[in-house]
């Protein structure tokens, strides 16, 4: 890493007096307070096919190995093009079947049961996440798996109205879907694809990330549990090869995704041609705005929040914040305390703020990225904590200076870095929040009411926040512009993208 | 002539900034989220203890009630590693009594003047009172500001009272109650505190509310008033304390105060210098939390002294 920087005021203030700052050092340390449920999870996950676990015809398996300390925590079945074709076997005769058959308040009941059985084991499951994918337990415990566990409430609620889902037109399944998801959110990604595409009567097959495999290997104990036809949700599991043969495979009559915009293009050039119905949800670099009359402390804790969730590895994250001149230099300057105060380390640990980097991969992506703007000419600013010695973990990370030509302000990163830019006028800040390829979120913090409705127009961004961000409702539909993909998730407008209408 | 108040308002919010109340919420929920075990938690505990303002402030107040809760202010606990309260806080009558009891100890005397809790008396009246409290003894002096004059938008006049008792308190410290509750918004309680911070000396306090309302201090208005004091701590230099008061009974909840202080004013908060609680019943529990720390087991409370009977 290149350069390591404290705040440094060193001008004198008024009267020759040293300027007053405020120490956050180690004079009440807080103990290690480790989240001790059981995970329960097993050396060995098989694929979920068919409603049981099986091998995987070549045999092979692959570790998953937690960020947090780097530690092997379980095997995971490689699926080849076979499974993959056994998955959707399996899916069409659910489909063709029970599930296909069943109305809609039959379904209603076992996505009711999925959602309660997941609260039940809502710690394991907050554990396992928070192991698997080195978010911290608070995190994984207070927003992934409520969250997972609303939507597939939210869900059972539509099962048995879908007849008013689309006023006066009939709705119908599609079939057999095929989706892949990404490693930032599994268990809630898992929920986003599966509860909506079940509502409408749909069968699945998706695949999780290779490096976050194993909430969704769990959620299949709870599927089995549900008593939910056999078929009607398939997993397999693996890296690229066996996402691009569940997008290309010709079974599904739709495919979802969720991941980077580099591998949303590829699948896009593969499907071109094909009947098969898309939604896509890629990446973001989304601008958070600062106006000068808003609530400044707490536009900052929004701008924290909005960066800092779960290591920055969010496609809507607040990672280019748009500051309004006047107020720039307090930003920057309460931004610099606030990250201080930030506890990085072992993502077990209910007081971590800022958990482990989910792989090796990702963190030389960020490196790479962050070295660039040091070598680009950005100021760079990080606070002195202490990171574990063992695991993937990366500093909280402020970059000053920047511009909107540095590759910190037009590459999405994915991590804790935030690129800081400043504006003078309203059309300025459009403008400049404007001036990306991506177009997933976007945040606008002002004291005038006007001026947010102005903006929320004004902005080419799927959702955008005011005075407020990185707040998710099932009802509320989440999707982007742009580079950032098409179709939503949630809501009405979520289910119809899983739906014939007639 | 129309009133001056919406323009001194709107004028004073512009200097100081606006407050999201929503965002504020936000901030203190991630507080009580905070798991603070162990060492981390008896330092937590006993910090709490040295801050205490033991406080009693009841008509039927008597110089052998305020005697008891001296000698539980000394000794709060059989437990030598205990440390004695900041304070103890009567009415301005029964100071000298206090004063008999905590001389020369450390544990200083505070005393709420200016007709508290309303505040409902002539000028004259209210300084003649704080003179009387510091003649007979007491180190600090706990004021409420003038909230008729503040919601009326008299701010100069606000400010010219809190000066007046300023200079009337002389060397003993000062603590001016805000009383959050008839302030109504978030808004005011920074507004008000900025006003008063402008007017009282470094080591002098802001304090959220008298105890005697429906509503006292909680984590979300304690954090307005602690920003408040950041914000102005880094722009004019002067160091204030605060003293949330009323309404903080656990230990839990006191931790989750302290864990405030620590993440948004820094360690040099975290001392009884500069934060105080304004509470009785709660150095009880915080005892009962050490002794559960220290032993294993929680104590039956009658295992714990009561500072006097019925509060």
């Amino acid at each position: 890493m290149a350069i390591l920087t404290q705040d440094k005021r060193k001008a004198a203030g008024r009267n020759g007096r040293p300027l007053p700052e405020l120490i956050f050092g180690d004079l009440w340390e807080f103990d290690p307070a480790p989240e001790s449920a059981d995970p329960k999870l097993k050396a060995r996950y098989d694929l979920f096919v068919g409603g049981d676990f099986v091998a995987p015809k070549s045999g092979r398996y692959f570790d998953s190995v937690s960020p947090g300390n780097e530690q092997k925590l379980a095997e995971i079945a490689l699926a080849g093009p076979a499974d993959v074709d056994a998955a959707y076997q399996a899916a069409r005769r659910a489909f063709e079947g029970p599930w296909g058959r069943m109305p809609g308040r039959e379904r209603a009941k076992y996505l009711f049961r999925i959602a309660r059985l997941l609260q039940e084991r809502a710690r394991e499951f907050a554990v396992a996440e928070s192991l698997d994918g080195g978010k911290p337990i608070k995190e994984s415990r207070d927003f992934d798996v409520p969250m997972a566990a609303a939507h597939f409430f939210y869900h059972a609620g539509w099962a048995d109205k879908l007849e008013y889902v689309a006023p006066g037109r009939k709705v119908a399944p599609l079939g057999v879907v095929g989706q892949v998801i990404p490693w930032n959110f599994p268990l809630l990604m898992l929920a986003w694809k599966l509860a909506p595409a079940l509502a409408m009567g749909n069968t699945v097959v998706l695949k999780p990330a290779e490096t976050t495999s194993i909430t969704a290997l769990k959620l299949a104990e709870i599927i089995q549990d549900a008593g939910l036809p056999p078929g009607v949700v398939n997993f397999v599991t693996g890296a690229g090869e066996t996402g691009a043969a569940v997008m290309n495979h010709p079974t599904p009559a739709k495919v979802a995704f969720t991941g980077s915009t580099e591998v949303g293009k590829i699948i896009l050039r593969a499907l071109a041609g094909t009947e098969k119905k898309l939604t896509m949800e890629l990446g973001g670099k989304a601008a958070n705005i600062i106006f000068d009359d808003a609530p400044i402390g707490q536009a900052v804790e929004g701008i924290i929040n909005g960066i800092f969730f779960n290591q920055g590895h969010v496609c809507c994250a607040g990672s280019r914040l748009l500051v309004h001149e006047p107020v720039a230099e307090e930003v920057v300057a309460k931004l610099r305390q606030r990250i201080r105060v930030l506890r990085v380390g072992d993502p077990l640990d209910k007081n971590t703020d800022i958990g482990a980097i989910n792989s090796r991969e990702q963190l030389e992506k960020i490196r790479a990225l962050v070295d660039s703007g040091v070598k680009e000419g950005a100021q760079l600013f990080q606070p002195l904590c202490r990171l574990p010695s063992k695991g993937w973990y990366f500093r909280p990370t402020l970059f000053t200076e920047v511009t909107q030509s540095h590759r910190i302000a037009r590459e999405e990163i994915f991590g804790p870095v935030l690129s800081i830019l400043t504006f003078r006028t309203v059309e300025e800040a459009v403008e400049k929040a404007n001036n990306t390829a991506y177009g997933l979120s976007a945040g606008v913090w002002t004291d005038k009411g006007s001026r947010i409705l102005k903006m929320s127009t004004e902005l080419k961004a799927g959702v955008v926040w005011a005075n407020t961000y990185n707040k998710f409702d099932p009802a509320s539909p989440f999707g982007g512009y742009k580079e950032s993909g098409f179709g939503r998730e949630g809501g009405r407008q979520g289910l119809l993208d899983y739906a014939q209408l007639a | 002539m129309p009133s001056p108040a919406p323009k001194a308002y709107a004028r004073l919010l512009d200097e100081v900034g606006p407050v999201d109340a929503v965002g504020i919420e936000e901030r203190v929920a991630k507080y009580a989220t905070r798991s603070i075990k162990k060492s981390a938690k008896v330092w937590g505990l006993k910090a709490a203890v040295s801050m205490v303002d033991l406080t009693t402030l009841e008509g039927k107040d008597t110089p052998g009630k305020v005697a008891s809760l001296c000698r539980k202010a000394l000794r709060p606990h059989d437990d030598e590693g205990v440390p004695a309260v900041a304070a103890v806080c009567v009415y301005p009558s029964m100071v000298r009594h206090a004063k008999s009891h905590v001389a020369d100890t450390g544990v200083k005397v505070a005393s709420v003047a200016t007709a508290f809790p309303s505040g409902q008396a002539p000028l004259k009246t209210r300084l003649a009172e704080v003179r009387a409290a510091v003649a007979d003894g007491a180190d600090e002096i706990d004021m409420v500001i003038n909230r008729g004059a503040f919601l009326a938008g008299e701010f100069g006049e606000v400010q010219d009272e809190i000066s007046a008792v300023v200079e009337a308190c002389g060397d003993a410290a000062l603590k001016v109650i805000l009383e959050v509750s008839e302030l109504e918004t978030y808004d005011s309680i920074r507004l008000a505190s900025f006003l008063a911070m402008r007017v009282i000396r470094e080591g002098d306090f802001i304090k959220t509310s008298t105890g005697k309302t429906s509503l006292n201090a909680t984590l979300g208005n304690n954090q307005v008033m602690i920003e408040a004091i950041r914000d102005f701590y880094l722009d004019a230099g002067v160091a204030i304390g605060m003293k949330p008061a009323g309404g903080i009974r656990s230990a839990k909840q006191a931790l989750q105060f302290l864990i405030a202080v620590k993440e948004t004013l820094g360690d040099a908060w975290l001392t009884n210098e500069r934060y105080r609680f304004g509470a009785s019943s709660l150095l009880n529990d915080l005892l009962r939390q050490l002794e559960r720390e220290r032993t294993g087991a929680y104590q039956a409370p009658y295992y714990f002294s009561e500072a006097a009977e019925s509060y």
